[in-house]
């Protein structure tokens, strides 16, 4: 029967040391335990958790990124073409102005040269003109100094005229 | 890192001091006087085994021929509302009285000390006075309570210095067991809302048992000593998780002992057979704990000193019968220790479930209860 009748004595021990580890261990060990452990678990599940909500806008940023860059591609593109129009539009105007201005300088060029032909025509007719008359008064004077000559001249013509 | 050193060194500079201790007050004392007896005395197992199993006056570490080591421990007992204290070696492992007190050989008291007085027809009687001695039990539950509190405060400390960091050492090995007991023990049998207010009892209670099943497994000093297997330990424990149980019963748990719902009327009113069956229920679950512990461990004592004693018994024989039985003995031993592992472990889970289910019940809502009948 000894070893089923409980011992007073061991079991004053035991609860005595039993009630003080309890105490203690309560104190000074589960509950900084627990505390660290379910500040631990906490921190996990939130950082989990904002994993999975960065990881939901990485993907939102990297669609509305997508959306930027084919807006950029799309604006891009219509500039490229509008300038390649305007750039078209640039030429083909100077390519216009230029063969008018060309025209132009060559119409005038050849009013000009035309003018300038009248005028030096004019001219040189005008100087004929004075010129032949100073030679003609020059030949006249001359020969009309000479009348010996000019007798002489005239009666040859007038030998040579048939009077018939 | 010189913390850490710092705690190693100090804990190294106990067990240093632990083991002085021990080897000074260690008594070595040779029986000569009884050496006639003791050779004619046959090996009794049975007598071996409980010898083994129940709680002394002096832990016996070792016999060498007629040589017994043991460590002497205190006496101290309350005769007569006087306190006596003396140290255990003045018994001389039993052999001798001391200031009228010795150790009963037989009887109602065999192996407790008792006081020696004559009555009136000039008998020699014992009586038994209030002994509250460290007896080899108390110095093991001693140890045991050491133990835990030192590894749980200093992985605590670990915890406070390490904070959010992954565990580490002594900390990963004991934090899933911490989780276990929290989770699946305390979480799932009370309940998400209240199981933090039993949490520190539970693990408690858990630890305890586990250690001290362990230290138990350990064939020398400081374990060997059937602490868990003793039954005014688990008596305690049984009774920690009574007092608590009955505190923390709500309007619900009483309503239900008094009144259980769903039982018909006539088992209540007139001869209250329900009330009283719930009465006597409420003392049984204690009673289950306290008994579920003590003859688990203590039969895995019983069973490894038994095939232990098979050596011995054979060997008185015939000593070549001795060594070969001993081969047998040795394997069976070891896969007993095994299983006694897991024994260690799963009776103080369930003693530990038990006791999370009995504060589940106390504390349980009303309308939950109805559900159970």
């Amino acid at each position: 029967m000894g070893i089923v009748t409980p011992d007073l004595g061991l079991i004053f021990w035991m609860t005595l040391s039993f009630g003080i580890l309890l105490f203690i261990l309560t104190k000074f060990a589960w509950i900084p335990i627990l505390a660290t452990l379910h500040e631990r678990e906490k921190t996990i599940e939130d950082s989990l958790h904002e994993a999975d909500k960065a990881r939901e806008e990485m993907k939102l940023l990297q669609a509305h990124n997508e959306d930027l860059l084919r807006q950029a591609k799309e604006e891009r593109d219509s500039i490229l073409k509008d300038a390649r129009n305007i750039r078209d539009n640039i030429i083909e105007e100077s390519k216009t102005k230029a063969n008018q201005e060309y025209n132009r300088i060559v119409e005038a060029a050849k009013e000009s040269i035309h003018y300038e032909k009248m005028a030096a025509i004019t001219e040189l007719k005008n100087q004929i003109a004075t010129l032949s008359i100073d030679i003609a008064e020059k030949i006249l004077k001359e020969t009309l100094a000479n009348k010996d000559a000019q007798k002489q001249h005239i009666d040859k013509m007038m030998d040579n005229i048939n009077f018939n | 890192m010189y913390l850490s050193s710092k705690i190693k060194n100090l804990s190294t500079k106990i067990w240093a001091l632990a083991i002085i201790i021990v080897l000074f007050f260690t008594n070595v004392s040779n029986s000569n006087a009884s050496e006639e007896k003791h050779e004619k005395e046959k090996f009794n197992a049975g007598e071996m085994i409980i010898e083994h199993i129940a709680d002394a006056y002096e832990w016996h570490i070792m016999t060498i021929g007629e040589t017994h080591v043991s460590i002497p421990l205190l006496v101290i007992l309350i005769d007569e509302g006087k306190l006596v204290t003396f140290c255990s070696s003045k018994f001389h492992h039993g052999l001798e009285s001391y200031e009228g007190f010795k150790i009963s050989h037989e009887g109602k008291y065999k192996g407790k000390i008792v006081k020696l007085s004559t009555n009136e027809k000039g008998e020699e009687i014992e009586s038994r006075p209030i002994d509250l001695s460290i007896t080899k039990l108390v110095l093991s539950l001693f140890i045991g309570v050491f133990l835990i509190g030192w590894l749980f405060i200093s992985i605590s400390r670990s915890y406070r210095k390490r904070g959010m960091a992954a565990p580490k050492g002594m900390q990963s090995l004991l934090e899933p067991i911490i989780i276990f007991v929290r989770d699946d023990i305390a979480k799932s049998s009370i309940g998400e809302k209240k199981y933090q207010k039993y949490l520190p009892y539970l693990l408690t209670i858990f630890f305890f048992i586990f250690l001290n099943n362990l230290l138990g497994l350990v064939p020398f000093f400081p374990g060997g000593a059937n602490l868990t297997g003793n039954i005014a330990v688990t008596l305690t424990l049984a009774v920690f998780t009574f007092v608590i149980t009955t505190l923390s019963g709500n309007r619900a748990y009483w309503t239900h002992i008094v009144n259980a719902p769903g039982v018909p009327w006539w088992l209540k009113i007139p001869v209250p057979l329900m009330p009283i069956v719930e009465l006597v229920g409420v003392f049984t679950k204690p009673f289950v704990l306290m008994v579920r512990l003590f003859a688990n461990i203590t039969a895995g004592h019983i069973i490894a000193l038994g095939f232990i004693s098979l050596i011995f018994i054979f060997g008185e024989m015939q000593p070549a019968l001795g060594y070969g039985v001993s081969v047998v003995s040795v394997i069976f031993y070891v896969f007993m220790g095994l299983l006694e592992l897991l024994v260690a472990f799963i009776q103080a889970y369930v003693f530990t479930l038990l006791s999370a289910l009995y504060f589940g019940m106390a504390i349980e809502e009303h309308h939950h209860a109805e559900e159970h009948h």
